[in-house]
């Protein structure tokens, strides 16, 4: 099980601040795939991935990344700090 | 405290002074505060998500990452997240060192990264709706100068 968070619009567009998932999904664009099929809110918010990133255990990854071991998978856009 | 995310306000002359009076042997402090800002008269307040179990980590990165590159005495970062009126303080950074070139150096690094490698989030609240702040290219372009 991944403990998946959203933030910001992604938050909105998905309409849950987090879920639980049973994945077999080996990375990143693998999960994205398999939260895109959950529903239509999901399709939607990782439409455009340009603006989508991601942190493994709260640290930032690439989509690319390895799964391996991840136990929480975090999805925003940009960071707007400062 | 070198890293404090909050929601209350903070009185930065207060954290300014006493950071000074912490950091023995500096000749220079530089201060850098960030304010709501309201570019048109239509805001009614800004909203700032963040993602709690990593912002201090990722701050506390970027602070130690200023440390190493430049000859520093001290370092302190505060960022509020909530709900903010415009105007108010939404974040300040004080570094402090020997010589002046250091202090600012690593305060503008401690901007360019905290800009777009913490994770926080400002939604702008007006009459008209809501509107997420979009990331700018220049923010990611300041980037790599360092």
């Amino acid at each position: 099980m991944i403990e998946v968070l959203y933030f910001a619009w992604l938050r909105e567009r998905v309409g849950e601040r987090s879920e639980m998932i049973e994945t077999g999904a080996a990375t990143v664009a693998e999960l994205v795939n398999e939260l895109r099929a959950r529903s239509e809110a999901h399709a939607l918010a990782f439409s455009d991935m340009t603006s989508v990133r991601v942190a493994i255990d709260q640290g930032m990854a690439d989509m690319d990344a390895p799964l391996a071991g991840a136990r929480e998978v975090a999805f925003f856009p940009p960071m707007t700090g400062g | 405290m070198t890293v404090s995310i909050q929601s209350t306000p903070f009185d930065m002359g207060a954290e300014v002074r006493r950071f000074a009076e912490s950091v023995s042997g500096a000749g220079a402090v530089v201060t850098f505060s960030g304010l709501v800002r309201d570019d048109d008269g239509k805001l009614t307040a800004m909203e700032i998500e963040h993602y709690p179990a990593m912002t201090e980590k990722a701050v506390e990165k970027i602070r130690k990452e200023a440390m190493d590159r430049w000859s520093l005495l001290g370092a302190v970062v505060i960022h509020r997240y909530g709900q903010l009126e415009p105007g108010e303080q939404i974040m300040m950074v004080a570094t402090a060192a020997r010589h002046r070139a250091d202090a600012f150096m690593a305060a503008e690094f401690l901007m360019d990264y905290l800009k777009s490698r913490a994770p926080f989030w400002k939604k702008e609240i007006g009459p008209d709706g809501e509107k997420w702040v979009a990331a700018r290219d220049e923010d990611e372009d300041a980037l790599a100068r360092w």
